[in-house]
């Protein structure tokens, strides 16, 4: 099922290109006239998940930045006394949905978690994430073409990334 | 062997309310084990869950998901009895997928 070494180099050579294509992906979206979204694209977004702040996670996952909004409703804890397990909703009651993700902004890599919401699809997500620190945790939700964000501080008693 | 995915998905004739557990160790790369070495980093990075042949909800996911990750969504269209498939791909290749049937 999982093992843990022993895989052959093509397959690494495989993710690469994986990660080659996601990052051409990105730049077709920057550059193309038309608004395509990266995160809505099936390719995994290796790019967004290396970037270390919020700000560039969010731009290398969208290309664009948010704005804050009273439709979007993170839950969230005020204390999380395990950062190794935090429990994180968001719901919204914005129309036409296509990605909702998860940003805790000081993490290593600040992007924790995007969730692509096809039609039909309620837009409400429910997840468990780790904090290494006190943090804002952010959430976003992509509608219409447009990002929309809400904060929320979490204080964490013990970190969830560190030995 | 076993799955490593378990997954409750209920219709209330409308809407399917789907939860899953998955067990994976979800190794960030950050964490040290007890002789310092670092535990290299081992995730989950795609999960998908399809309907009828369509993608319903894909999670793409970085090692800050808790360990044994959990997820819920739900989604209109499919009724009791029906199939809903669940299928992860990890940064280090590894699979696994499972047919769950909607209660």
């Amino acid at each position: 099922m999982i093992t843990d070494n022993g895989f052959p180099a093509t397959r690494r050579l495989l993710l690469q290109g994986a990660g080659l294509v996601a990052l051409f992906g990105l730049g077709h979206v920057a550059f193309s006239a038309a608004p395509a979204f990266a995160a809505a694209n099936d390719k995994y977004p290796e790019d967004a998940f290396k970037q270390k702040s919020d700000a560039d996670a969010i731009k290398a996952l969208y290309g664009r930045t948010a704005e804050a909004s009273d439709k979007v409703k993170l839950d969230a804890p005020e204390i999380a006394e395990n950062g190794a397990v935090v429990p994180i909703s968001v719901a919204t009651t914005l129309d036409n949905v296509t990605s909702i993700s998860f940003f805790v902004s000081a993490n290593p890599n600040a992007l924790a978690a995007t969730y692509k919401i096809p039609a039909g699809t309620m837009p409400s997500v429910a997840n468990r994430i780790k904090m290494q620190q006190t943090s804002n945790v952010i959430a976003i939700v992509e509608a219409g073409g447009k990002l929309f964000s809400a904060t929320k501080e979490v204080k964490v008693t013990v970190g969830g990334c560190g030995g | 062997m076993a799955s490593t995915i378990r997954v409750r998905a209920t219709s209330n004739g409308d809407i399917t309310e789907v939860q899953a557990l998955i067990q994976h160790p979800m190794d960030s790369g950050f964490v040290k084990d007890a002789q310092g070495a670092v535990i290299p980093a081992h995730f989950i990075q795609e999960l998908t869950f399809e309907y009828d042949g369509k993608a319903v909800f894909v999670a793409d996911w970085g090692p800050a998901v808790s360990r044994d990750p959990y997820v819920k969504f739900s989604f209109k269209g499919a009724k009791k009895g029906d199939d809903l498939k669940i299928s992860w791909v990890d940064n280090k290749g590894a699979t696994d997928a499972t047919v769950a049937k909607i209660q």
